[in-house]
């Protein structure tokens, strides 16, 4: 946090050096400090409890309709007892199943196409293009497409989130090989490394940290994806779960499903931050 | 090992970076290559080890390496290119693990050049924990890890600071005078120049061709003593005289884009 500069001296600046020879010593003021980054230990517990306090008193209250809004705790008491009669956790499961197959299927291929675009004048020629023509479309927009091709059952859900998760990791995988630094490259061939082996102890090691930041954004458009993909057709899923309590008025299993989620892409977040800094442990 | 350049040139595009370079690097002595910044000592030293083909001219070696020589060109690199992911054990080893050795064997290398080099207590450090010097010193144990004949040095103290400069240029030396090896050491520093070398060799600006070769008539063992120092400072200004003139020049002038891809 940035602290404001504290006031020193009232005087105007001008008046801090007097043009006058004056031979008693003074001190040079003093015109750094502040913004600075500052810890402030548990801010945002204390920011974050007052926020959930006030939700509470205004539904309580009747400021705000608990039709409309439920409180937390309406939301944590749904959230139990969605948990008790193991519906949670069916709906948890299906779309876990869907994100983690779309999310792998994409990854992979986006890996492939990325490093070899990242390797080979020829892929990056033919592949370029391509990836940036289709990277814009709204790969939600498919899924009418797909699930003309693959049914409407799991195919269609999880090529959409494939496809989805595939041009930001090809995007991450081949910028990444063009950021290693050519003397590295060069460096390696000096002492006589094959080429196979330039990429596997060089331009590998050296894509990793894109390729991981890379992760971050797919996982976050797979998430986006399974609830799109889950809300427009299907009867399991935590996105269905949460359009079938929006359809009942029940806000407060439609907001204990938005927590769902939210926790879903918290813990995501955080295996990614744990590998991060397993891995570039030297960055 | 002898190697032999054999007219070489070498153009960037439309720009000629190098002209009629003829040279022979003798075994065991350090041949300095100077000359104002852009006339192509660097892509000399790159034609020299086989990882830039000469537009023009060709390199020769005569006689074989070492038996024990795993890459008879050796680079020591301005930048260090140090892999950051790796402890400075894993670049050391970079030189070796893609070579026939036994374990035993590449362990007792690697413990020798970090031994000769001072590295043994950063064996597990990263690059980035290291002061400049200390990289630097990572790249010259990866370099005589592979036991070359000829070793190729790009400026390699020029991103350092002059009191680390003069510790490791001193340190280096005293590993070259129990060594022998053949270097080919590019500066743009005069006092390196003739701290180290057997001979200098003066290119001019772009193209560079060579201007002169000037022996140092002093062995290397004896240039720090103050007896030599009279010596060394007529050579000094012998030389800056040969370069002021070109150097002035080459600073006033603007990189064409050409050579920037380089």
């Amino acid at each position: 946090m940035l602290d404001s500069r504290p006031a020193l001296d009232s005087r105007p600046a001008a008046r801090a050096f007097p043009t006058q020879d004056d031979s008693a010593p003074r001190e040079v003021p003093f015109r750094g400090g502040g913004f600075v980054v500052a810890r402030w230990r548990g801010a945002s517990l204390g920011f974050f409890a007052a926020v959930l306090g006030m939700w509470e008193l205004a539904v309580r209250n009747g400021m705000v309709s608990a039709l409309f809004l439920p409180t937390p705790s309406d939301i944590v008491n749904a959230l139990w007892e969605l948990g008790a009669s193991g519906l949670l956790w069916h709906h948890l499961g299906v779309s876990l199943e869907r994100i983690v197959a779309g999310w792998i299927i994409g990854t992979a291929a986006g890996l492939a196409l990325g490093l070899a675009m990242g390797i080979w004048s020829l892929a990056r020629a033919i592949g370029l293009p391509f990836v940036s023509a289709l990277f814009p479309i709204p790969k939600i927009a498919l899924l009418p497409l797909l699930i003309l091709w693959l049914g409407i059952g799991e195919a269609s859900k999880i090529a959409t989130i494939a496809l989805g998760v595939f041009f930001p990791t090809t995007i991450a995988a081949y910028s990444g090989v063009d950021a290693v630094p050519r003397n590295l490259i060069r460096m390696a061939q000096s002492f006589g490394l094959s080429p196979r082996r330039v990429v596997r102890v060089v331009i590998l090691p050296g894509a990793l940290p894109n390729i991981l930041a890379g992760f971050r954004v797919s996982a976050s458009i797979a998430l986006i994806l399974l609830v799109a993909a889950e809300m427009i057709g299907a009867q399991f899923g935590i996105g269905a779960f949460i359009l079938a309590a929006g359809n009942m008025m029940r806000t407060d299993q439609l907001m204990a499903g938005v927590a769902v989620l939210s926790v879903m892409g918290l813990i995501i977040g955080t295996v990614l931050s744990r590998l991060e800094r397993r891995l570039l442990r030297w960055r | 090992m002898e190697l032999i350049v054999e007219d070489v040139g070498h153009a960037y595009g439309p720009v000629m970076a190098l002209e009629g370079i003829r040279l022979t690097v003798r075994p065991g002595e350090i041949l300095a290559l100077i000359g104002p910044s852009g006339c192509g000592k660097s892509t000399l030293l790159g034609i020299m080890g086989g990882i830039l083909r000469p537009t023009r001219g060709r390199v020769l070696v005569r006689g074989a390496p070492g038996p024990e020589s795993l890459n008879p060109f050796t680079y020591v690199f301005q930048d260090f290119a140090l892999l950051p992911w790796r402890t400075v054990e894993g670049n050391v080893a970079l030189a070796l693990e893609h070579h026939r050795l036994d374990a035993a064997e590449r362990a007792r290398r690697i413990e020798d050049v970090l031994a000769r080099t001072g590295l043994q207590e950063f064996r597990n450090a990263f690059p980035k924990q290291l002061s400049g010097g200390m990289r630097q010193r990572v790249g010259i144990a990866r370099a005589l890890a592979a036991r070359p004949a000829v070793l190729l040095m790009d400026e390699p103290l020029s991103a350092l600071d002059a009191q680390t400069r003069e510790l490791l240029m001193e340190d280096f030396l005293s590993l070259w005078l129990r060594e022998r090896l053949s270097v080919v050491y590019v500066t743009h520093n005069l006092t390196e120049a003739l701290r180290l070398a057997d001979r200098i060799v003066v290119l001019s600006r772009r193209p560079g061709r060579i201007r002169r070769i000037v022996p140092v008539p002093l062995p290397q063992a004896e240039r720090a003593a103050p007896a030599a120092q009279a010596d060394l400072a007529k050579l000094h200004e012998d030389l800056w005289s040969l370069i002021k003139a070109e150097a002035q020049i080459a600073e006033r002038e603007m990189i064409p884009d050409e050579a920037l891809d380089a």
